[in-house]
């Protein structure tokens, strides 16, 4: 095992499927069934019967909508998050190798990084109105601090040894960089683009719950308002889905690097 | 109490040889804050000598290694290498550090190991693959080249990264206790592969350890160190017949006497 690589806790999901996962999940749709029928009335305009909320999805599924919303808010997340995360890396590496820069800009870093997404979104609104831009620029914003400050100290950290070694045989800055220092931050920086990753789901269902007219979030928020409970819980479990696919992606994908990586 | 053996006697210091020596200390002396670490070290070693420093822990046997190879400060005196002052790391100088898990790149195999230094050294890159194909034939990681260095043992890594530094075609060896973290039967066959090595391509050799009969077997001269402050206090040469051999070497009468006094040495000083 190498010592100097950073561990990465592998991930549940590598463990093979257990089908007693589901005795917990079975058991609470059926109560909830059972509950349902005994005191929520068909017509009722905050809850729904689980057996509503499954032909409402397939429903939804059926006529496209949820698709579309589905896209509108992946679509969103990746972009803000390809946006984010480009820049958090570009600056990251930047403050990584040079300590003049980064104590420049650390002020900066640390006044900025705390601000909340949702605050950004009146701001948001009146930079870019309603649509794809407003929801990209927040989720960008947000997904840029972790890249970044995973991708400096994961710069910063470089094995000493190595550096030596590049003095050692002479390397140029250039070549000290791309050849030791940012291929040895390569594993952290990939555990920060899944974190930002998930973070950027977050932000858009988010950004359209509170503000903005499409996706996932505003479907959603559109039925509560319209008190379709059951189509608003069907989109809920929608989003779960779509969220638990979309990490599920992310890991395949750090396996996958890994593996060709040849780590064990 | 035995009397020691008062026949042996041995030569203080190499006998000159032609010319001007390769490494040269005068009167360097170092101190970090209260504490000295090395204090009026005087050294010349020879172009093709293999020169062992031996000494107890903090007698700042590494600290004159990173002199030689321009990767630490010196507070007073001068380190020459061929004649000019020593500033920064020389292309003639390669280092086999002592942590080998700490001195390959972890991501690239043991091809992509030693392509780093002919990258350094701007070979052509169609040079390459004969280049690291024999190299690593030389060190026995023909086989293993695509391996990864945590997929080696200690033994190999440590091969690996003597393979790096022959690729530097280094006229200077700086060896920082290179097989302390291996095994003895590994690393009896490693000391063989070096004194190998450094015999066929000529190359002056500068081997710190804390093993005393590892700097007898390897050296051509043995330098003990005494810690607070860090000095040589000690220095003899090692005229022992070669090719060196682990069992006839080492039971050499004269390997045995100059053990004893070593030891005595780093015992009582």
């Amino acid at each position: 095992m190498r010592a100097n690589q950073p561990v990465i806790a592998p991930s549940r999901m590598s463990q093979g499927f257990d089908p007693r996962n589901l005795v917990l999940p079975v058991v609470v749709f059926a109560i909830a069934e059972v509950l349902a029928l005994a005191y929520v009335p068909a017509d009722s305009f905050s809850l729904a019967a689980p057996h509503d909320v499954a032909v409402e999805l397939v429903r939804h599924l059926a006529d496209g909508t949820l698709m579309l919303a589905t896209a509108q808010t992946l679509g969103a997340a990746l972009s803000g998050l390809g946006l984010g995360g480009g820049l958090g890396l570009v600056f990251g590496v930047v403050l990584g190798l040079s300590p003049a820069a980064d104590r420049l800009m650390s002020v900066t870093v640390e006044t900025l990084r705390p601000i909340p997404p949702a605050a950004l979104i009146p701001l948001s609104l009146l930079v870019y109105g309603f649509g794809l831009r407003m929801e990209l620029a927040i989720i960008a914003f947000t997904t840029m601090w972790p890249v970044l400050v995973l991708t400096r100290a994961a710069i910063r950290e470089t094995e000493p040894g190595l550096i030596e070694v590049a003095r050692v045989l002479r390397l140029s800055a250039w070549r000290t960089a791309t050849r030791i220092v940012l291929p040895g931050a390569v594993p952290r920086i990939f555990v920060a683009f899944r974190l930002a990753a998930a973070i950027s789901l977050v932000v858009a269902v988010t950004v359209e719950v509170v503000a903005n007219p499409r996706g996932l979030g505003y479907g959603m928020m559109l039925a509560a308002q319209s008190l379709h409970p059951a189509i608003s819980f069907a989109f809920l479990v929608w989003i779960a889905i779509v969220g638990w696919c979309f990490n599920w992606s992310l890991v395949w994908l750090e396996r996958q690097f890994f593996a060709r990586r040849g780590a064990e | 109490m035995q009397a020691l053996p008062p026949a042996v006697t041995f030569p203080a210091a190499a006998p000159a040889a032609a010319g001007k020596p390769v490494i040269r200390f005068i009167e360097v002396g170092l101190s970090y804050g209260q504490r000295r670490i090395l204090e009026g070290i005087d050294l010349d070693i020879w172009r093709g000598e293999f020169v062992s420093i031996v000494g107890p822990s903090g007698c700042g046997k590494t600290t004159l290694l990173r002199l030689i190879a321009g990767l630490a400060r010196k507070d007073e005196g001068q380190v020459f290498y061929n004649g000019a002052d020593v500033r920064e790391p020389s292309p003639d100088v390669a280092v086999v550090f002592q942590d080998y898990s700490k001195a390959l790149l972890p991501w690239r195999t043991a091809s992509g190991n030693v392509a780093l230094a002919l990258e350094a050294m701007n070979v052509p890159r169609k040079e390459w693959a004969d280049r690291i194909g024999s190299l690593l034939d030389l060190m026995g990681l023909f086989k293993d080249r695509d391996k990864l260095p945590g997929q080696m043992s200690g033994g190999m890594q440590q091969r690996l990264q003597i393979a790096r530094c022959l690729a530097q075609e280094p006229k200077v060896l700086l060896m920082d206790e290179p097989f302390g973290a291996l095994d003895a039967i590994t690393r009896q066959s490693l000391q063989d592969e070096v004194l190998r090595i450094v015999a066929e391509r000529k190359v002056t050799a500068f081997f710190v350890t804390h093993d005393l009969e590892e700097a007898i077997y390897l050296g051509d001269r043995v330098v003990g160190m005494a810690a607070n402050p860090g000095r040589i206090a000690k220095s003899f040469v090692v005229d022992l017949p070669k090719p060196r051999d682990q069992l006839t070497t080492r039971e050499h009468p004269r390997f045995l006497a100059m053990r004893h006094d070593l030891f005595s040495f780093i015992k009582h000083g």
